[in-house]
């Protein structure tokens, strides 16, 4: 508990402070000299905001694509498959959670090259490969975070008793308005919860960047590089503030859906 | 049931199709490493066992399976001990403030890997002067590693209630004993667990290892990553790669095999 409470809060607290100290642009040490430079720089200068809302908008597009393809899996394990085909599917989905996420990157880096499993089966219908890129990025993103979107929405339509969706057809609604109207209000807490992973993972995310990102940056990379090479890490530490805001608010509005409580 | 049969179809059809897209890539490195071309062109031209021995003499590799396997024991070692403290100390003592310290067990695992990261390579640095290395990793891994197993044990004290112990206590065990011979035995499944993801999470990890690894010391993932974009190494890291996936079948099996709840545990906090 100590050690939680005092190390690891202590190190983020100590993260944030130096966040607020600038660095001496001379002999590259860090000066303790309260301001909001960083700050400033982070706001100000283009590709950091460009590098923000790219980070942002690939979360959120990472985490909207888990959610399209994990519902439909889920609904199938919870609803329809047998209990041992279920186990089965637990099983098959949570399988790759132990594989390496580096075997998967990389898995994905030869399988997204020219000359690679992808652009043989899109030469066919006359398509090819994204290659190295945003596409790219994103596909790998969502491959990666798949079943920590799935494993939560299963859980939560595993819960959803049966009888709802009987008294709804009985009712008289069809496939689709019990879909919408009774299972997926009733999931969305789940899809919430799976959806603070896949958002913060991919937030944080910089290897799979460098993997198959082709040139781009995401904010991981920024705070990256300047503890590596450029050794600003206050300046590191206001980027590396960005999601820690972001997830907090998050946070606190997922709190109010009571998607908590289904991690 | 009410779904119907054409809903049913579809549904079994988008799984069945996102099993077959989620094993693609992992089946793919399995093959690509009797690949024998360099570039693993598609679809392979001849096959070869060249590149598992040579990945078998590559000293890197070794090296840096070596150091993994140390630090993800030693780091399961520390969460296992404070993760249970941890645990015992906030399911049997009320305070103000327990519900935020809950918050602040799930920051770990919210926040993104990367802040993590840098918050404790700047204090491993400039807080404790400490020289970045093989200590640091194990502290930094542990730190993540307590979460997982806090919260396996929370939840079966949870599940327990203070019933047993106190039972216990009224017929003269004290509180050493107690623990020896009634929540110990209780809380073995789920230690087992957390032990079990601590060390397959420490063993993968990597953002927080780069922060915290130093210059010297270099565990697998990162040997991994140094060595992915070496044309040259190509095909040893593809046979590295390709025995982590067979690797990976282990802590599934291992879950199986323990009792119902704690395999699902296991399965599920990953």
């Amino acid at each position: 508990m100590l050690w939680l409470g005092v190390a690891y809060l202590g190190a983020l607290a100590a993260l944030f402070l130096t966040a607020f100290w600038g660095q001496n642009s001379f002999t590259g040490e860090v000066e303790r000299v309260w301001n909001v430079d960083n700050f400033r720089t982070l706001v100000t200068v283009d590709v950091y905001r460009t590098i923000t809302l790219r980070t942002l908008g690939i979360a959120a597009l990472v985490t909207v694509l888990d959610a399209v393809i994990a519902f439909p899996v889920a609904l199938y394990m919870a609803k329809v498959a047998s209990p041992r085909a279920q186990r089965l599917l637990v099983i098959a989905v949570l399988m790759p959670l132990w594989a390496s996420y580096l075997v998967k990157a990389y898995a994905w880096r030869s399988m997204l090259g020219h000359g690679g499993l992808v652009s043989w089966l899109a030469r066919p219908f006359g398509l090819d490969t994204p290659g190295y890129g945003l596409a790219g990025l994103i596909i790998v993103l969502a491959y990666l975070w798949l079943p920590y979107m799935i494993l939560p929405v299963y859980a939560g339509l595993e819960r959803l008793p049966d009888s709802l969706l009987e008294a709804s057809a009985d009712l008289g609604a069809r496939n689709v308005s019990t879909l919408a109207r009774v299972v997926l209000p009733m999931a969305m807490p789940a899809v919430v919860a799976g959806s603070i992973f896949t958002f913060s993972l991919s937030m944080g995310d910089y290897i799979a960047v460098k993997i198959v990102g082709g040139a781009n940056q995401m904010l991981g990379n920024v705070v990256y590089d300047n503890v590596g090479a450029a050794n600003n890490l206050p300046l590191a530490a206001a980027v590396a503030t960005v999601p820690v805001v972001v997830m907090l608010g998050y946070l606190a509005a997922a709190r109010r859906t009571g998607a908590l409580e289904q991690l | 049931m009410t779904i119907s049969r054409g809903l049913k179809a579809v549904l079994a059809a988008v799984t069945g199709v996102v099993v077959v897209v989620i094993y693609l890539p992992l089946a793919l490195v399995m093959l690509n490493s009797f690949n024998a071309s360099r570039s693993f062109a598609w679809p392979p031209h001849q096959l070869t066992t060249r590149w598992w021995q040579a990945a078998a003499r590559s000293s890197g590799a070794r090296h840096g399976l070596l150091v993994s396997v140390e630090v993800a024991l030693l780091a399961t070692v520390v969460a296992l001990l404070l993760g249970t403290l941890a645990a015992l100390a906030l399911q049997r003592t009320h305070f103000f403030g327990r519900n935020a310290v809950s918050l602040v067990i799930i920051l770990p695992i919210a926040l993104p890997g990367i802040v993590t990261g840098i918050a404790l390579n700047n204090a491993f640095r400039t807080m404790f002067g400490w020289e970045l290395g093989f200590l640091t990793i194990v502290v930094a891994h542990a730190t993540f590693c307590i979460v997982t197993v806090f919260n396996n044990v929370q939840a079966r004290l949870q599940r327990l209630g203070g019933n047993l112990e106190q039972a216990s206590m009224d017929l003269g065990a004290g509180v050493l004993t107690t623990f020896r011979l009634v929540t110990f035995p209780m809380l073995r499944s789920a230690l087992l667990a957390g032990a079990l993801l601590s060390f397959g999470l420490s063993f993968d990890e990597i953002v927080v290892t780069t922060f915290t690894a130093g210059a010297t010391e270099q565990t697998l993932p990162i040997w991994i990553f140094q060595n992915l974009f070496r044309p040259n190494q190509a095909p040893v890291v593809n046979v590295v790669a390709a025995v982590l996936v067979l690797l990976s079948a282990v802590p599934i099996y291992l879950a199986q095999r323990l009792s119902g709840g704690a395999g699902e545990r296991v399965a599920g906090a990953r």
